[in-house]
């Protein structure tokens, strides 16, 4: 979906959002209320220059406006899979990003992520996927690594992956699957605008993702698994 | 000396805990296995790679999980993922000293993809909740099989992070790299290059990485109660001041690296006489020299 219309829809009280290289950074106006927007745009591949951008710009949100949501807009193919960002520590980029969402998190900005496109893997592991909440577009298509590339690595054949991605969440990129399982607090269909005041509202402090997926049957055993360690029911000398 | 790189995770929890204090939790014996990867006729373990639980160093109640590299590279599935969820909610309710996380991981494991992301995720929040309640977490990575994917970025979500100079700590492998971007964007066979890019000295000397040992259980164990030290005598929690400060560092890294495609270009940038001796260095010789050229947080924006 292209992202000026998407604005459009999300921001009928207006924006000044702009797109500098297929970063999006801006601030809106939400139910009367600014709200910083930072994103990408283009499926363009995360790279260490997009990822510190992304961070600065919660950082100047922190610093200079203390409590404000910030809303961020994923559509990326990934992490760049190029040595340059390897060499310069791409995942230290990767994690400082996600640390400035927590602290942001922490210092009471809610922060929403909103997959509207694409999102893949590394490139989402830190933007959206350690905010507040996560919501999808119902056309959005969310995966760890296409099916191909998959069966390369497992040496699962590419037909069985083909078959399983049907009706199995773990393996489908759709995003009913991400929500069956407590990756997404939900998919936003129809006033978009009215779904993101109600998610600015809804938002809380702890992840609820093992809950929702224990509670929605698409992943019956982390809420279980981490419970029994925290509590200690199984536990023996080693 | 004993090689801690050689070690299995189960090996490794006794070489750094006290000897006989570590207690696992939800143990093998619980028969706790993913439930994904029998569609697939892969092997199960009944840890599923990753050993949690608490145990003490120098008499202090520390948290830790080691992750097993043997089974599936150490990667995370949701049982794997939730294991670890579980540890770190449970060392804030204990008010633990520390959380030790011995990581050896590919990241998230492909036979349970979605499955897996979302753990990943989690456990990257969890340890930050960890730090949120004051208590340190310190990351070893020294495993054969290195540290990638999202566990890469987990590591460098922690307080510190101890690596060997044989570790390697990166985000997409060289293979996969190589398999998206073509060998001459990076020739994975070359396995000098591998190392000058992901390896311990490059990622001590960019900053990444804040405590370099030998290749033995001892000189981790003895890092790690350090690092441990040093974070609790000063913030373990995220701040702002300590996030621009990185900020800072990260810009400067960029800055610093324009134009420079190969790691010995960027420890010359640094200042690092005779950069190509860098690989041949001992330990030792390698950090007298080291000390003062490499980046650090606090030196991030000079």
């Amino acid at each position: 979906m292209d992202w000026q219309l998407l604005a459009t829809e999300l921001f009928p009280g207006g924006h000044d959002v702009v797109e500098n290289e297929n970063f999006l950074s801006g601030t809106a106006q939400v139910d009367g209320q600014p709200v910083t927007v930072i994103g990408t745009t283009g499926h363009t591949p995360i790279g260490i220059e997009i990822a510190l951008a992304q961070a600065q710009a919660i950082l100047k949100t922190v610093q200079e406006h203390p409590g404000r949501p910030i809303l961020i807009l994923v559509d990326t193919q990934g992490q760049r899979l190029r040595h340059r960002d390897e060499m310069l520590g791409i995942n230290s980029y990767m994690a400082h990003l996600g640390k400035c969402v927590d602290l942001a998190r922490r210092q009471g900005h809610t922060v929403i992520g909103l997959v509207y496109d694409q999102a893949l893997s590394g490139g989402f592991i830190t933007s959206g996927l350690i905010a507040s909440a996560c919501y999808a577009l119902p056309q959005s298509t969310i995966r760890v690594m296409g099916l191909p590339a998959m069966a390369r690595i497992t040496k699962v054949p590419e037909e069985r992956l083909t078959e399983l991605a049907r009706d199995n969440p773990v393996f489908a990129p759709g995003p009913e699957n991400y929500l069956r399982m407590g990756g997404l607090h939900g998919i936003w269909e129809g006033d978009l605008a009215n779904q993101l005041v109600r998610a600015l509202g809804e938002a809380g402090d702890e992840d609820r993702r093992m809950a929702l997926g224990l509670a929605r049957g698409g992943r019956l055993l982390a809420q279980p698994v981490a419970e029994a360690v925290r509590v200690g029911g199984h536990v023996r000398a080693a | 000396m004993s090689s801690y790189q050689e070690l299995t995770a189960r090996q490794r929890i006794p070489a750094i805990f006290d000897a006989g204090s570590f207690e696992e939790f939800l143990p093998p014996s619980e028969r706790v296995a993913s439930p994904h990867l029998a569609q697939l006729d892969a092997p199960v373990s009944f840890d599923d790679g990753v050993v949690v639980g608490r145990g003490q160093l120098e008499g202090r109640l520390v948290f830790g999980a080691a992750q097993e590299g043997g089974f599936m590279g150490g990667a995370v599935g949701e049982v794997h993922g939730a294991k670890l969820v579980g540890m770190l909610r449970r060392a804030i309710d204990e008010n633990a000293h520390a959380v030790l996380l011995l990581l050896e991981s590919g990241g998230v494991r492909l036979h349970e993809a979605n499955a897996g992301l979302i753990a990943v995720s989690e456990v990257m929040r969890a340890m930050l909740d960890v730090r949120a309640a004051g208590i340190p977490v310190v990351a070893v990575v020294g495993g054969a099989n290195g540290c990638f994917g999202g566990m890469g970025i987990a590591a460098r979500c922690a307080n510190a992070v101890i690596m060997s100079e044989e570790g390697r700590l990166a985000m997409s492998g060289p293979e996969v790299i190589e398999t998206a971007s073509g060998v001459e964007e990076f020739d994975s066979r070359d396995r000098a290059l591998v190392w000058r890019t992901t390896g311990g000295k490059h990622r001590y000397l960019l900053g990444d990485c804040q405590v370099l040992v030998a290749d033995e259980s001892d000189a981790f164990r003895t890092a790690a109660i350090e690092a441990i030290l040093e974070a609790r005598g000063g913030e373990v929690r995220l701040t702002l001041d300590g996030l621009l400060a990185e900020q800072a560092m990260l810009a400067r890294r960029l800055q610093d690296a324009d134009g420079l495609a190969e790691p010995m270009e960027v420890w010359g940038k640094l200042g690092v006489p005779e950069p190509a001796r860098v690989p041949m260095l001992e330990a030792d010789a390698f950090l007298e020299m080291a000390g003062q050229y490499r980046a650090t947080i606090n030196n991030g924006a000079r």
